[in-house]
């Protein structure tokens, strides 16, 4: 019932009264003529917002969203880049369990604010596990560090510090490249072109378009670039075409943007996964990096990373921290404690650091062996194509080649839950459920084009 | 200028890009230190043993210590090690935002029963505002936002970011050190219809001066009469009163009028949880279906911040806001943080006034919550830090979480000493 409805009170004609007295200018007679045609004003009790308009489904998570709707138990969940066990399950690493109950049971932790720029223990040992203990921009103080919210929070930070400080505001991105890059690079500020990535005719890397491209990009350009374990396509270039890429980059002056979510997932090491970054480190130019535990210490709602930023000299490194700072603060003030303290408590024990990177090999293992189940099930049926870019390409997804048409039959006839461009997330498959998956992608081929 | 790397990987690398990179950054300028946290940062690096922290806005004990509420112990120990690692499930992500949306609006409120507003998990209160701002700036380019003068500081700089231009509007009064209230109705009225006004609804950060319930009446029935937006930033809900429900009678009051508004809450003040930024953002809406738009709209701004919140402090305050014996324990850890608070205002009081100091120092007891605005001048807080090791905002705010009852009395006297001649 909307109160200016209801019969005057004593309390209201008291209020009217006093109002009477602030009110001069106001026609108390006309308070309903006030309700003026003013854009933003609804009537009586409408909302402001009235005019606001649903807003898109995100197109990764609302594969879950569609997935967890269906209540066929065939039902498959490939679209979300989240570690599956072989029963299925959603994984803790053993070693997180054993950070966290570390945590909950020190009398001593307290929940008082993190600096802006995150736990300091945190910073140092994420730069290390990415660039090398001995790395000599560590040791020259030449690298800032901010801890951020996982992978996205680390590209927004970075791109915010880029479009303020940095003198060209063009990013260039991978195609195709994950799906929340170009809204990041966006509303940050960033203007978003792309440069020739991947092949769908040998389903592997177009060097040849990529060095077109980033050749004919504008000086100083921003580059983003994946780590290793390319998403969507697994497609990494080899260490040779690292190199020249490198090479290119530093000759045109190209600012290197990385994004790594799957450092120690590609190969199974860490280090050897590290390796494109530290070539370009190695050589004493600057560099961003955005790092994310989500996947490879199964932290993913704990919303734990890293924004690096590798600087020439030690002065620059320390202003460019205190400017980060500044796009931090207004936007969440400080990073959150927890995913940080465990990150931490993992990276500085030897003993729980070897038990990660077991843990961190096994799951890397499973997948590798996914890959291999499906492409021995798609040659056993028969299925026509060259179905080795199934093993060929590297990390969590493979880029099936399959198009939007497949997919959609898949889902409908099959129940299989997978991103439109046909984007498999090889984590959520196990031995059990591999064959099903192969006979909806042959049921697909041969039925749909 | 050329470095030589003995990697595996090393190269002598020189060309004329590493020379132009030189110069990427030259124009980078140190910025400027936050004027709130930079104060906890000096005061970590002073060794001085009689140092007393008076800066950021965090309750401390008795002795001076941060607190973890045992509430939060308990709840922590129920989900140590269990397996919700996972991106917040949509299931976990409702009860935290409806448990939230009951301290507002009250449990038994329709707009909850109706499903009339749009809620999301924000990074504690800053992380809501920015969500709000940004939102405000994409559904309304031209507007601004009118804020209180003086504000929090980091309100300028959200609003700022989120590229929505702010204007103030009156509100402390520095003679009385109170509300200017009859300045707030006009500029209230002088506004143009349809604007945005940041309020808070209670424990005014950083003046601690709340208006009445009487003057809230007034100012909400004029935003109804301009058809204003008010959005309410909560962060210190329970420690003005120390009772959760009537620190939110602002808001309930702006809502039985008829305004719809929007309203950003914190839980790090009042569950302790700073560092693990949980937060809820609301928008009243006409409809459950309206809410689902909205809350769209949100998840997109915030998906391209930082896809989702940290799950371990939405799981805390889930549980123990969904759980009778929890949140009872909560609500009476709450009450006794500020009765501590409200003990140590009254001490500081009279021992001002034991000292027969020549200024009016009402104003500790008459402002509610972490702050008092003390009125102190930046000289002499600067004083109060050179020669006493007391550390404050130079607005001369002081949290007087704290303060304890072994260092009132030093305080007091340093407040004496900077300000006996006037």
């Amino acid at each position: 019932m909307n109160p200016e409805m209801a019969s005057p009170s004593s309390s209201s004609d008291r209020r009217i009264s006093v109002l009477a007295r602030h009110l001069a200018g106001v026609e108390m007679d006309s308070k309903n003529d006030s309700i003026s045609a003013f854009p933003t004003s609804g009537s009586d009790n409408n909302s402001v917002f009235s005019h606001v308009v649903r807003g898109p489904e995100d197109p990764i998570l609302g594969v879950t969203v569609a997935y967890n709707k269906d209540p066929s138990p065939v039902k498959l969940n490939l679209g979300v880049g989240a570690y599956r066990t072989e029963e299925g399950k959603p994984l803790v690493l053993n070693v997180v369990r054993k950070a966290e109950l570390l945590l909950v049971n020190d009398r001593s932790r307290v929940k008082e604010y993190l600096p802006i720029t995150g736990l300091a223990e945190f910073n140092k040992l994420s730069a290390k596990l990415m660039f090398g203990a001995n790395c000599p921009a560590i040791q020259e103080n030449r690298v800032t560090t901010v801890q951020c919210l996982s992978g996205t929070g680390s590209l927004r930070v970075g791109a915010e510090f880029l479009a303020k400080h940095y003198l060209q505001r063009t990013i260039y991105i991978p195609q195709p490249t994950w799906g929340n890059h170009p809204k990041i690079f966006t509303l940050a500020g960033l203007s978003v072109k792309t440069y020739r990535y991947y092949d769908p005719a040998t389903r592997g890397l177009n060097f040849q378009g990529l060095v077109e491209d980033l050749s004919s990009a504008s000086s100083g350009a921003i580059v983003l670039l994946h780590a290793c374990a390319h998403n969507p396509t697994g497609v990494d270039p080899t260490f040779q075409q690292w190199e020249q890429i490198r090479k290119l980059m530093r000759s045109k002056g190209l600012m290197p943007f990385f994004d790594s979510a799957y450092q120690g997932f590609a190969s199974g090491n860490l280090d050897a996964d590290a390796q494109p970054v530290r070539m370009f480190v190695a050589d004493g130019g600057e560099l961003l990096l955005a790092q994310s535990y989500a996947k490879n210490m199964g932290l993913y709602g704990e919303r734990i990373g890293a924004l690096s930023i590798v600087c020439k000299t030690a002065d620059v490194a320390a202003r460019v921290e205190s400017q980060l700072k500044l796009v931090i603060r207004p936007m969440y003030s400080n990073p959150p404690i927890h995913g940080a303290s465990i990150v931490a408590a993992i990276l500085k024990n030897r003993d729980l650091y070897n038990e990660w990177t077991i843990e961190l090999k096994a799951m890397a293992d499973r997948i590798i062996s996914m890959r291999q189940k499906l492409f021995e099930a798609l040659r056993a049926r028969g299925t026509p194509g060259d179905w080795s870019h199934i093993v060929k390409q590297i990390g969590m997804f493979t880029f099936t080649g399959l198009n939007s048409k497949q997919v959609s039959f898949m889902t409908k006839e099959y129940h299989i839950y997978m991103t439109s461009d046909g984007r498999i997330s090889m984590a959520g498959l196990s031995s059990k459920t591999v064959p099903h998956l192969a006979d909806a992608i042959h049921a697909a081929v041969k039925q749909v084009v | 200028m050329w470095k030589c790397f003995s990697t595996r990987t090393s190269r002598c690398f020189s060309t004329s890009a590493s020379n132009k990179a030189l110069k990427w950054w030259d124009h980078v300028a140190p910025a400027p230190k936050d004027p709130i946290t930079s104060v906890t940062e000096a005061f970590l690096a002073d060794t001085s043993p009689t140092k007393i922290n008076l800066g950021v806005g965090a309750y401390r004990d008795d002795e001076g210590k941060p607190v973890v509420l045992q509430c939060v112990k308990e709840a922590e120990a129920k989900i140590a090690g269990c397996d919700f690692l996972e991106s917040v499930s949509s299931a976990v992500s409702s009860k935290l935002v409806e448990e939230s949306v009951k301290l507002v609006y009250g449990k038994n409120s329709d707009i909850i029963k109706e499903g009339r507003f749009a809620g999301v998990q924000a990074l504690s209160g800053t992380g809501a505002c920015r969500l709000f701002a940004e939102f405000q700036r994409r559904f309304y380019p031209e507007s601004q936002i009118y804020m209180t003068d003086p504000t929090w500081s980091n309100h300028h700089n959200i609003w700022r970011d989120a590229l929505v231009p702010e204007r103030t509007f009156h509100y402390y009064h520095p003679d009385s050190k109170g509300l200017d209230f009859s300045a707030l109705l006009d500029d209230v009225k002088n506004a143009p219809d349809g604007s945005f006004f940041l309020l808070h609804p209670c424990a005014h950060n950083p003046t601690g001066v709340d208006p009445t319930e009487e003057q809230w009446r007034e100012i909400s029935y004029l935003f109804k009469v301009k058809n204003h937006f008010p959005f309410f930033d909560m962060a210190y809900q329970g420690f003005a009163s120390g009772d959760l429900d009537r620190d939110a009678r602002s808001i309930q009051i702006f809502v039985e009028d008829g305004n719809v508004i929007g309203c950003a809450q914190s839980f790090a003040k009042n569950m302790g949880l700073y560092g693990h930024r949980v937060g809820c953002l609301n928008v009243l809406c006409n409809d459950a279906k309206q809410a689902v738009a909205i809350k769209s709209q949100l998840q997109q701004i915030a998906r391209a911040m930082y896809s989702s919140p940290p799950i371990h402090g939405i799981l805390l305050v889930s549980g123990i806001l969904s759980d009778p014996n929890m949140k009872a324990l909560w609500v009476k850890e709450v009450k006794a943080m500020a009765n501590r608070i409200q003990s140590l205002r009254t001490t500081l009081r009279k021992s001002l006034e034991q000292l027969s100091s020549p200024l009016n120092w009402e104003h500790i007891t008459n402002q509610v919550g972490m702050f008092c605005f003390s009125g102190l001048t930046p000289e002499q807080v600067d004083r109060l830090l050179r020669e006493f090791h007391i550390y404050m905002t130079r607005d001369g705010r002081m949290s007087m979480a704290g303060v304890t009852t072994g260092n009132v009395s030093y305080l007091a006297n340093a407040i004496h000493e900077v300000t006996k001649f006037g």
